[in-house]
């Protein structure tokens, strides 16, 4: 029985060159997704990749992983010394540079480059080993797969990468930050030199962040490089060593990150000035009460929560992912059921939980998860703008076609919803303005109360600011806006009062004068785990 | 910019172990369980009538299970890959009209020769699904309905009017579900060797876990270079070939054969699948299950009979069971997947 | 990617003109189709087109195209009802049940109609409530219902119903000339009834929803759980008394009534252009592909083709109907690399 070596293999020098691509662009029809891309990685080195959403960051990813084929420009990936000649893929360069052309992701894995998406696609029904070895299995005799070896390996690249994963449990009910461990794991025995992150950070809780960027450190010691893709800049600063940044489908500067601040590469990335923080909350005085939740609970999820909101009031609900919080914002709006408590909007009792009965006493929800549950995808811009309003659209039980486009187009222009035309699926358009889309679905109901959750997630610097402005806007118009974020300046930024919950527990609550980073943090993580 | 991170705190190693054993359990579990059900059965009815546990009758379920623990063999396969083979009953009627018509016209043909030509037969109908399938990306749902209808409209068209009698065809083709080993009918354990075969295929075999990838998360599977095409190609052509099999044998076991044989027999053959603990999404589940499953139902009819239950109510008890086996196999995921998640945020 | 900002769209009919023109292309494909059966048709058989014929067209394919409405529905909501034969069965069994001991019809008109009901409503909770797939667990409610059936009549057949109750399965509707069966009647209106509510109604376009993305519809406050029950007892309640018609017509009620006509249901809706995924199709669609269904069928008859064997027809058609959506694509492919 024959184990493969675990040991690393030979690294190649820090700052050595692992791949280069030079000016490359790609069309699709009439839409120029990327028109000069370029980027270049060392051995050793983390490298940031910005850009708003519709820079071009997806299609460059994409191009690195095969998956696109550029029009123009050049790829060079130098051969890693003492290759192994694997077979397959295209054009594997031997030791020295050239050129080459990646005509499938499987040429882009014989050539080193693993990609890690936000959301890892594992098989839920196989092993993790079997995740990371499939189609790939080491064999014995009689081509039969060798599961011990299978698990050996698994271990060890799981020892290299310093985390406890069980090779012989299940892929599914991993978490995705367990999931992406797998799929850099899967990486690593594909001997990948360059991984590609793409947003890995956007679900994970700030324990997982922290142990991803262990891991990424140590494959850095191991003289990979690292592509990292993220909007949060306090990560960038945090991991990596030289930043790209790229604006409408252009490169525009490669820099090491030492000397620069945010304000310089959200300059780079928005090419104008925009206020590092978003407008101070207006600080009218709020009114009356609208919602009232009273010890909500559910067993094992969230125990005893109590809050209340006012017109013209945005609460935050901040906490570590995981805490609970998107499960509370569910159980007041009525998607999920709750063991005991009360919800009481405008002084009335919700009877039971049913999305209908919060919408019709003025709940209206933003869900976390914009392609899953926040628009219908197959559906154009027009119907999903109209989707919860269809009853007030028409009259005799029918809906009528002009009142129906009227609401879409007069609230995409109100909220500057960039579209082709409002009949085209909701999926064409970006990220920043799908989640307009579903804002205007919700705002076109005129609620009461308005619960987002992580309303600016995987959404560009400029829609951020357009969003956070929106928000503080309606409440300055009465609405009592309840919202839900993991990212501290927001938080700070737009938020009247910052409520904290930890494990299932409201833990803290904070004025706008008393609010703080550090004092936001160590509540959603418990005094005593806060390092020294 | 941000306050100072904790150092993580990582699952314990013996978390990660227990809800891997967890697992395991729960699915050894399924398939014991299958077989629990069956020996309830078994021994209840026994104990009501003891002619339930005699010879003959032991022998006639296993003859009535082995087509269909073979029709099921090939099935699972199909469903593995989040595919369904709905044509399997109209394979069966055209291969064993076929298939017997050799003996009439070719008096003296060699009988491995005929069960060569069912299988041939059943081979060319699931190329045809295979190759529409893979290549089309077109759901296996519509397409081997489409085949269901068309295969048996061949059947018709072929068959006519006419039927194969037991007098045209061999005594030493008609003795073959008679022929025992031990007491165990032949074609049962040639049966259960071809289950065993093809567990240990899908076990060991890099193709064979291609089909549970391909099952479990199809994006995955593409784009983890798997080729999926060729795979479950491969899977419709090996169901077909075994539904050709599984024709010839029914000639041998019935001896009549017109143009309404297997009519019907793909739902049996799906509810033995699903009995068995086979997902119907696909990514999970044995061969060995299916071949429980199987058998299974053919038990529960024979208790039926012999407990002097109108025959009539076999099919609604088998609607029952398989009703209850779906929601069984959904609660136990349910369950199962809250317990995998739940074994690592209680460390977060 | 691309974030262009266009003037708003102008007048009102460009509006629906552009919600129609996905569908359009199917429909009118399948409308060219029907158009072409009927000219085939006609040329080969002088009967086609007559009154008489469209009569007993009427009367053979009524009850299934009856089916195939709620079934419609069903499938566009995402989900599948396999037992919708089996419920015509049980309809059919328990009136001939009902009726040897003795029961006045009334009685046993709203029996079956509760019946129906209540089959629908446990295939709409199974589905919803225990959320097992509908396809297996339709599977197995079509044995559970077939199996009542065979209960109910074991081995017996009834065919003692009046003259009064059978003429309505044989007879044409008063006053509208000598050509239109009363299931024919019922069709027409039944799809227009269902026509309006899928197109124009917020439960149709929850419906489309939910067929689209179940989880998004939900949060947008669509009651996906009641209204798949809904749709489920409506199916039931049809294809009862579909189960009438199709016993009142043949004067009998035997266990295996409509066995298999599950296949025939779906096949038509298929062909109709409606997505077996879910979130797309249209009544139109499924009028024509009752129209092409029973033409082609009609025409093999007076050909003289084989009955039985017309199964190939509907499979073939139900193989065009996914195939030759994705030709186009195919071809557009092809001429690139090429």
């Amino acid at each position: 029985m024959e184990v493969r070596s675990v040991d690393a293999p030979e690294e190649p020098a820090d700052g050595q060159v692992l791949l280069e691509l030079r000016h490359a662009a790609k069309s699709f029809g009439a839409v120029r997704a990327l028109i000069d891309g370029s980027v270049e990685l060392r051995a050793g080195e983390v490298h940031a990749l910005l850009g708003e959403n519709g820079a071009g960051k997806s299609t460059l990813v994409k191009i690195l992983a095969g998956v696109h084929q550029p029009d123009d420009g050049t790829l060079i990936v130098p051969g890693r010394a003492g290759g192994d000649g694997r077979a397959g893929g295209d054009g594997r360069a031997g030791g020295d540079g050239r050129e080459i052309r990646l005509n499938g992701p499987a040429a882009a894995r014989a050539a080193g480059i693993a990609v890690i998406y936000q959301e890892p696609t594992l098989f839920p029904d196989l092993t993790v080993a079997e995740n990371m070895f499939i189609g790939r299995q080491p064999l014995r005799s009689g081509r039969r797969i060798d599961r011990r070896a299978m698990l050996a390996e698994a271990a060890a690249i799981f020892t290299r990468l310093g985390v406890p994963l069980n090779p012989s449990r299940l892929a599914r009910g991993l978490s995705i930050a367990d999931q992406q461990v797998v799929e850099i794991g899967k990486a690593l025995s594909l001997d990948a030199r360059v991984i590609v992150m793409d947003e890995p950070t956007a679900a994970l809780s700030a324990a997982e962040v922290a142990r991803l960027f262990e891991v990424v450190r140590t494959l850095k010691a191991q003289g990979a490089a690292v592509l990292f893709i993220s909007h949060r800049l306090e990560e960038v600063f945090t991991i990596c060593q030289r930043v790209t940044v790229m604006r409408d489908g252009k490169h525009v500067l490669s820099s090491d990150l030492a000397g620069l601040t945010a304000r310089d590469l959200v300059r780079a990335m928005v090419g104008r000035e925009l206020a590092e923080r978003p407008p101070e909350a207006a600080g009218a005085t709020p009114g009356d009460t609208v919602l009232d939740v009273r010890r909500l609970t559910r067993e094992g999820v969230f125990t005893d929560i109590s809050l209340a909101v006012r017109a013209g009031e945005i609460v935050a609900l901040a906490g570590l992912v995981g805490s609970g919080r998107s499960e509370v914002a569910r159980a007041i709006f009525g998607i999920d059921r709750y063991d005991a408590g009360s919800v009481t909007v405008s002084g009335k009792p919700l009877r039971k939980a049913s999305p209908a009965g919060s919408m019709a006493a003025g709940i209206g929800l933003v869900p976390e998860d914009r392609r899953q549950q926040g628009l219908v995808m197959d559906m154009s811009v027009q119907q999903n703008v109209a989707l919860a309003s269809l009853g007030r659209l028409g009259k005799g039980g029918l809906i009528r076609a002009s009142a129906e486009r009227a609401m879409a187009s007069d609230w995409a222009a109100r909220l500057a919803i960039k579209y082709s035309r409002l009949t085209d699926p909701v999926g064409t358009l970006s990220g920043g303005n799908q989640q307009k889309v579903v804002l205007a679905r919700w705002l076109g109901r005129k609620p009461a109360v308005l619960i987002v959750d992580e309303p600016t997630r995987g959404i560009d610097v400029g829609t951020k600011a357009e969003v956070h402005q929106l928000l503080t806007g309606l409440a300055r118009s009465g609405v009592a806006v309840l919202m839900i974020s993991s990212e501290l300046p927001e938080v700070l930024g737009v938020a009247d009062r910052v409520l904290v919950m930890r494990e299932g527990q409201l833990v803290a609550e904070f004025g706008h004068a008393d609010a703080s980073e550090e004092a936001i943090m160590s509540a959603a993580m418990g005094q005593q785990e806060v390092a020294q | 910019m941000t306050s100072v991170l904790p150092r993580p705190t990582l699952p314990g190693p013996d978390q990660e172990a227990r809800a891997s054993h967890l697992a395991e359990r729960v699915f050894r579990i399924r398939e014991s369980g299958i077989l629990v059900v069956l020996l309830v059965f078994v021994g209840v009815t026994t104990a009501v009538q003891h002619r339930f546990l005699g010879a003959s009758n032991i022998q006639f379920v296993l003859v009535d299970t082995a087509s269909f623990a073979l029709l099921a063999l090939g099935e699972t396969m199909v469903v593995l890959t989040r595919n369904v083979d709905l044509s399997v009953g109209s394979v069966v009627g055209l291969s064993a009209y076929l298939s017997t018509q050799l003996f009439a016209d070719h008096p003296g043909i060699a009988i491995p020769v005929v069960f060569l030509a069912g299988l041939g037969i059943g081979l060319a109908c699931g190329i045809v699904n295979g190759v529409m399938v893979a290549a089309g990306r077109v759901p296996s749902l519509v397409v081997t309905l489409a085949t269901l209808y068309i295969i048996r409209g061949i059947d018709i068209l072929i068959v006519g009017g006419n039927e194969v009698t037991a007098s045209s065809l061999p005594d030493s083709f008609l003795n073959i579900p008679k022929d025992t080993i031990l007491g165990i009918p032949d074609i049962a354990i040639a049966v259960a060797a071809l289950i065993a075969i093809g567990w240990y295929y899908l076990r060991t075999f890099r193709s064979g876990r291609d089909l549970y990838a391909i099952g479990s998360n199809p994006d995955a599977a593409r784009l983890a270079g798997l080729p999926a095409g060729r795979r479950v190609f491969t899977a419709f052509a090996v169901s077909g070939a075994i539904a050709g099999v599984a024709g010839v044998l029914w000639g041998a076991q019935y001896g009549t054969i017109n143009s309404t044989a297997g009519t019907g027999y793909e739902l049996q053959v799906v509810s033995a699948v699903v009995v068995g603990g086979v997902a119907i999404f696909g990514g999970s589940g044995s061969v060995i299950g299916a071949g429980l499953g199987a058998l299974l139902l053919a038990t529960i009819s024979s208790a039926l009979y012999v407990l002097g239950i109108s025959p009539f109510w076999d099919q609604a008890i088998w609607g029952f069971l398989l009703l209850v086996a779906i929601a069984l196999d959904q609660t136990i995921t349910e369950r199962l997947t809250s317990a995998l998640r739940r074994t690592r945020t209680r460390h977060e | 990617m691309s974030n262009v900002t266009d003037t708003l769209p102008p007048a009102s009919h460009a509006g629906l003109a552009e919600r129609l023109r996905p569908a359009l292309r199917w429909e009118s494909g399948l409308a060219v189709v029907v158009a072409l059966i009927v000219i085939i048709g006609s040329a080969a058989s002088p009967a086609f087109l007559t009154g008489n014929n469209l009569f007993n067209l009427g009367l053979s394919n009524g009850e299934v195209a009856i089916m195939t409405l709620p079934m419609t529905l069903i499938i566009i909501s995402g989900e599948i009802d396999l037992s919708v034969a089996s419920i015509l069965g049980m309809s059919s069994a328990l009136l001939g049940y009902l009726w040897a001991r003795g029961w006045p019809m009334p009685a046993i008109f709203v029996t079956i109609a509760v019946a129906g009901i209540a089959a629908g409503a446990i295939n709409g909770l199974l589905v919803t409530r225990l959320r097992l797939p509908s396809l297996a667990v339709t599977i197995g409610t079509l044995a559970l219902y077939r199996g009542v059936s065979e209960i109910l009549l074991g081995p017996n057949t009834v065919a003692t119903f009046p003259a009064a109750y059978t003429n309505l399965g044989v007879n044409a509707v008063p006053f509208t000339g000598n050509d239109m069966t009363y299931s024919t009647l019922i069709f027409i209106v039944l799809a227009i009834v269902f026509g309006v509510v899928l197109h124009a109604t917020p439960l149709g376009r929850s419906i489309y929803a939910m067929g689209a993305s179940a989880e998004a519809a939900q949060y947008a406050g669509i009651r996906v759980k009641r209204i798949k029950t809904l749709l489920y007892m409506v199916s039931g309640f049809i294809c009862s008394l579909a189960g009438v018609l199709w016993t009142f017509r043949l004067n009998t009620s035997v266990w295996n009534n409509g066995i298999g006509l599950e296949l025939n249901v779906v096949a038509i809706v298929l062909l109709a252009g409606v997505s077996i995924f879910g979130g797309k199709g249209s009544i139109a669609g499924v009028v024509l592909g009752v129209l092409a269904f029973c033409g082609i069928q009609n025409a093999l008859l007076l050909t003289n083709f084989n009955q039985e064997a017309t199964g190939i027809v509907t499979g073939g058609l139900l193989l065009a109907s996914v195939f030759l959506p994705n030709a186009g694509r195919w071809l557009r492919a092809w001429r690139a690399h090429a």
